[in-house]
């Protein structure tokens, strides 16, 4: 009597979930999967709530209010942001300096040998050699590069510009490579075969219907660059990330919190600046 | 027939106006404007940060460079110290794949008010540009002081940025959702959390996918540094050795570092060709 009942409440089961047998499945995988994971980041969310961390977090956090705003700290601040974008500006220009012409070997429309099919043996290497150059400025993080710059240089803002400016040649370098790929090589190749030269056909070519996308993509880097340069300060490479470190290490709350909020002014600054530039330029 | 098309017909004008070229600068042109702008920011950045290019060209600093990458070109490749290496790469994969985790569980979270109306609205789209507009790093530095040195709080703060930036991307996919079938499980009486689960979820979660794959990448490459400020994983063991001045073993961790990078977006990139 009772096992056709079961069969259709099982029947009814299915119906009502087709899907259950997998979902439960795939949640199982993923708690043996999480497990190890949460064990190597020693993954242990009750110690944020035991005594001995709860007291200082809550007295750091009560600091942040009121920010400190004495007028000579609010000078400092306003220095040391100046000195953030400045790192950022100067690290990106140096870097279009360098990613100009690497792009400009590696873009395989302007091959005068790619012409004819298949590239010479010689250049087809050149381009590979400057692609992995391009690969490596790029795949070592900025923080990275500054830290060793600044056992090169000291400490400093000289350190945070070099180390923006070879990872920015990196990132530059292949997106500016990309977007000259993907336009319409067709001027382009005719000016080639014409006999112009590559630079010519750069410009006459490849230019005018790039320019705006090029530009662009460089605005908007040079907005993440201000949110590295000041990242970049942590390791001593000047600007308001070292200043915020340093008060971060003697627990000043009101002063961390000051500078947290000029730096979200001055990303918000930043992404309205560059959204309304890339705006007029479209 | 086939007609011929207008174009070819059209006489051409007699003689082409002349035009001269415009000219160089002019005050009502914006782009000038910027390109200005843009020249002043930069020769004022140049000029105003004491930059030591002598240092950094000078024979001293030159030849200490070379010293450094020399030390560099010889990695550590002894089995205890590649067993340590290895424990480390570890810790940061699974920094990054918690801490994105995570980030997709806050996210979702934040994004259902956030793609709601109202005040509501307002308030939690400021707390995700808030969470999302401060770095990693960071975050990481903030932390510390609550989680302690270690893994925990690296993998905290990669949660938190990036809770922002996908509980952002979650809330426009919910918002451009298809609104229909939602539509009709209410005027059946469906409760919203069910719609959610049945309606919206469905829709939005190629996107989810491909948004959480993209950050997980982001977030690898970001777990090998935040150790720098003592938060754990590649990166610690990189700022211990590298103050240490022990560049062997500085070159094994930067080694490893690239080949992590490399490694996963590889993985990501052929996850993303299979998906399509």
């Amino acid at each position: 009597m009772s096992s056709p009942n079961r069969n259709r409440s099982n029947a009814f089961a299915s119906v009502r979930d087709p899907a259950f047998l997998r979902r439960v499945f795939w949640l199982a995988l993923a708690a043996v999967l999480l497990w190890p994971m949460l064990v190597l980041s020693e993954f242990k969310i009750w110690t944020l709530f035991s005594a001995e961390s709860l007291k200082p977090t809550l007295k750091f956090l009560a600091d942040f209010f009121p920010p400190k705003l004495e007028p000579e700290f609010l000078l400092m601040v306003a220095r040391e942001t100046w000195r953030t974008v400045a790192m950022a500006t100067a690290g990106i220009a140096l870097a279009l300096i360098f990613a100009i012409p690497l792009s400009l070997i590696t873009a395989r429309v302007l091959s005068v040998s790619g012409l004819a099919g298949h590239m010479g043996y010689g250049s087809a290497m050149v381009r590979t050699v400057v692609r992995w150059l391009l690969i490596v400025l790029r795949s070592v993080p900025e923080l990275i590069w500054a830290l060793i710059f600044v056992r090169v240089v000291g400490l400093g803002p000289t350190a945070g510009v070099l180390a923006i400016a070879l990872t920015y040649t990196g990132m530059l370098g292949k997106v500016y490579c990309e977007i000259l790929e993907s336009s319409d090589s067709a001027v382009t190749h005719s000016l080639l075969r014409n006999g112009t030269g590559r630079l010519q056909a750069f410009f006459y070519g490849l230019l005018p219907q790039s320019a705006a996308e090029l530009t662009s993509y460089t605005v908007y880097r040079w907005e993440c660059a201000i949110r590295s340069s000041a990242v970049l300060g942590f390791v001593g490479a000047g600007g308001l990330g070292q200043q915020m470190d340093a008060s971060m290490k003697m627990f000043n709350g009101s002063e961390v919190s000051t500078m947290l909020i000029v730096f979200m002014l001055l990303v918000w600054l930043a992404d309205r600046a560059s959204s309304r530039f890339r705006e007029g330029l479209s | 027939m086939k007609a011929i098309p207008d174009i070819a017909c059209k006489p051409l004008p007699a003689q082409l106006p002349s035009q001269l070229p415009p000219p160089l600068w002019d005050a009502r042109c914006k782009a000038c404007w910027y390109v200005v702008f843009i020249a002043l920011l930069t020769i004022a950045s140049f000029w105003s940060l004491d930059l030591q290019w002598g240092k950094f060209l000078s024979l001293d600093a030159i030849q200490k460079m070379g010293r450094f990458v020399a030390e560099l070109l010889t990695p550590n490749f002894e089995t205890p110290f590649l067993n340590k290496l290895w424990w480390a790469t570890l810790e940061t994969l699974a920094m990054s794949a918690l801490g994105t985790l995570l980030a997709v569980v806050l996210g979702l979270l934040l994004a259902l008010p956030a793609s709601h109306s109202g005040a509501v609205r307002t308030i939690t789209r400021a707390a995700l540009n808030a969470l999302r507009s401060i770095p990693e790093l960071i975050w990481a530095t903030l932390l510390l002081i609550a989680a302690g040195l270690g893994p925990m709080a690296g993998t905290l703060a990669l949660a938190l940025h990036t809770s922002g930036v996908l509980g952002r991307l979650f809330a426009e996919a919910i918002e451009n959702s298809e609104g229909s079938p939602a539509m009709a499980l209410r005027t059946s009486g469906v409760s919203e959390l069910k719609i959610f689960f049945y309606a919206t979820l469905p829709q939005i979660m190629p996107q989810l996918i491909s948004y959480t794959l993209y950050r997980w990448e982001n977030n690898i490459r970001a777990a090998a540094v935040l150790g720098v400020v003592g938060a754990g994983g590649l990166g610690a063991m990189l700022s211990f050795h590298m103050s240490l001045f022990q560049m062997a073993e500085t070159s094994s961790v930067l080694l490893a570092m690239l080949a992590l990078v490399v490694l996963v977006d590889a993985l990501s990139y052929w996850i993303r060709k299979a998906l399509g």
